[in-house]
């Protein structure tokens, strides 16, 4: 077993591990913070497979934002266990048919042919830029595909803003600009006054 | 080198013994590089004190001195203040996480520490030259925010909790504007290796520097890191006046000092980045004979004195920002000017070499 193999069961351990954490652990904030845990290690894993634009866009869009907004929500929740876990046995069949569907699909993607081409990795050389490539494929070959991603994302995000967004005619708020724009003549006013003398 | 990598395969075998010596040989250059950047932390803080009581006119710290030489007079200051520090007790409050409350400043330090991996001090001495080095570098410095978010929850006070919230939502608001303005550097320089970013700025004076042509980038850069690192103006996250220290209001001895730690060594590392990436690093302003004749490492520590100075004066000069205005300088102000930015930068190197070619924009855009 040499370096590289410890390193990669080392990640693998520790991925399992904490995605186990995740769905075990009762208080909300360690779940996330295992989460995180997990993604890391996967990352981990992707830069042994020299995939290092992928495990580095992993760590900064997943650990560096989404992340951070979910641990902000999860520690402001009050979350109430007990009634979390009320209708727990009336779902419980639905779950299962659904984790059922889940491995069947998984499984008949690992044991497709593509998986078993890919036996081994060959080691590209030094100069070999992922990121470069990666762009490259992109950008030409599956440019309309990309971009349709890219819109079905905007279309999202707009989506939640317009889901979320509630015009409140109570709230009381000052205009930034309005208040960068104020000069000192606005605010102050000199007054030339004679000295007052004492009675 | 060898000599050494030989004796390991002796004493362990040579498929373990080539393996530990590579481990040991990083583990020194990760020693040479964090020792003489926990150094520069340590007088840091010392110049910044003496550089704010100035400003102020007062003396700054003046009464410790070092090894008992007269002349330097709060020379000591900061190995004083480590000695402290390391001798006070650490409390962890009768309410807290007492797990993650430790591992908070660790996770703080941890990121500030690791990006230094791939900054190039010259075109040979870079401890990982790695061709995503631009990408790894923001993925390290999104990391930092994690340890302000657990210690304000870990703490289970009031005050750290509103502390760690401002600062997660403002450091999340301003990576955005950091990367936009990065983008435009990787447009121009066409790698994200910081050596190569370096070697893009390579010309006959400063003129060929990327501060010239990304001017309204470097400001949106540099301002963004102010915020990153939680410095004043942008220091809302400590906010002594309105709660009292924020995220490390519960924290003492050397769980405070660590915080502290990563603070200026984040400093430096914002720095070092302006530097390597609108500065052109350790490049000489003129390239020309008394100038090339100083070593490049001295230019970059130069540069990076020259940033560092910028800290310290917007501390000693400016209020703090109000929170919905720092929000509406990042989102509203920052991201449309890189927007604009990133598209005009795009024009330019799609126009014709031929028009390009008749007007200055030739020393850039090659």
């Amino acid at each position: 077993m040499n370096a590289q193999d410890t390193i990669f069961y080392f990640f693998s351990a520790v991925l399992i591990l904490s995605a186990l954490g995740v769905i075990t652990f009762r208080n909300p904030v360690y779940a996330a913070l295992l989460l995180v845990l997990a993604f890391f290690s996967a990352a981990g894993i992707w830069l042994l497979l020299e995939a290092e634009f992928l495990a580095i866009a992993l760590v900064l869009v997943y650990v560096g934002a989404v992340m951070v907004l979910f641990l902000f929500v999860v520690m402001m929740l009050d979350i109430n266990l007990e009634k979390l876990r009320e209708g727990f046995w009336k779902w419980f069949p639905f779950g299962t048919l659904i984790a059922g569907v889940i491995a069947v699909e998984i499984s008949l993607v690992m044991m497709g042919d593509q998986f078993k081409q890919m036996t081994s990795l060959e080691p590209k050389a030094s100069d070999y830029s992922n990121t470069k490539e990666l762009g490259r494929l992109i950008y030409t070959e599956y440019v309309y595909a990309f971009e349709l991603a890219a819109v079905v994302l905007l279309v999202a995000m707009v989506a939640a803003i317009a889901l979320t967004l509630r015009h409140r005619t109570d709230k009381k708020s000052p205009n930034p600009s309005n208040q960068v724009k104020v000069k000192r003549d606005d605010r102050i006013r000199m007054v030339n006054m004679a000295p007052e003398t004492k009675e | 080198m060898e000599y050494i990598q030989q004796w390991f395969e002796q004493l362990f075998g040579t498929a373990l013994g080539s393996t530990l010596f590579l481990f040991a040989e990083n583990l020194v250059y990760i020693l040479a590089i964090v020792i003489p950047l926990l150094l520069g932390v340590a007088y840091l803080t010392f110049a910044e004190r003496k550089i704010i009581a100035y400003m102020q006119i007062r003396l700054g710290p003046n009464r410790v001195t070092f090894f008992g030489i007269s002349w330097l007079r709060g020379w000591g200051q900061p190995i004083a203040d480590a000695v402290k520090a390391i001798m006070k007790e650490i409390i962890v409050p009768t309410g807290a996480n007492k797990f993650l409350f430790l591992l908070a400043p660790v996770i703080t330090i941890a990121p500030a520490l690791a990006a230094w991996a791939v900054v190039p001090f010259s075109p040979e001495l870079v401890l990982a030259d790695i061709n995503a080095g631009l990408l790894y570098i923001l993925a390290m410095t999104s990391l930092g925010v994690y340890g302000v978010i657990i210690a304000g929850w870990a703490s289970n006070s009031k005050y750290a909790f509103l502390g760690s919230m401002r600062s997660a939502a403002q450091v999340v608001s301003y990576e955005l504007a950091m990367g936009f303005a990065l983008v435009c550097v990787l447009m121009m320089s066409s790698s994200l290796n910081l050596g190569a970013i370096v070697m893009g700025q390579q010309g006959d004076s400063f003129l060929n520097w990327y501060l010239v042509p990304l001017f309204p980038m470097f400001l949106v850069y540099f301002i963004s890191g102010v915020a990153e690192t939680n410095r004043a103006p942008f220091d809302v996250a400590e906010g002594e006046s309105e709660i009292v220290a924020g995220f490390h209001v519960d924290y003492s001895g050397m769980a405070f000092t660590v915080f502290f730690l990563a603070e200026y060594a984040n400093m430096i590392l914002v720095a070092t980045l302006t530097s390597v990436m609108f500065l052109g690093g350790w490049l000489p302003p003129f390239n020309i004979v008394p100038f090339t004749y100083i070593p490049g490492i001295i230019w970059l520590l130069l540069k990076i004195a020259f940033i560092l100075f910028f800290f310290l004066w917007f501390r000693a000069t400016f209020p703090r920002y109000r929170y919905d205005q720092i929000m509406r300088l990042g989102w509203k102000i920052f991201i449309p000017i890189t927007l604009i930015w990133i598209v005009l930068v795009g024009m330019i190197m799609q126009l014709p070499a031929s028009v390009r070619d008749t007007f200055p924009l030739n020393l850039w855009f090659n």
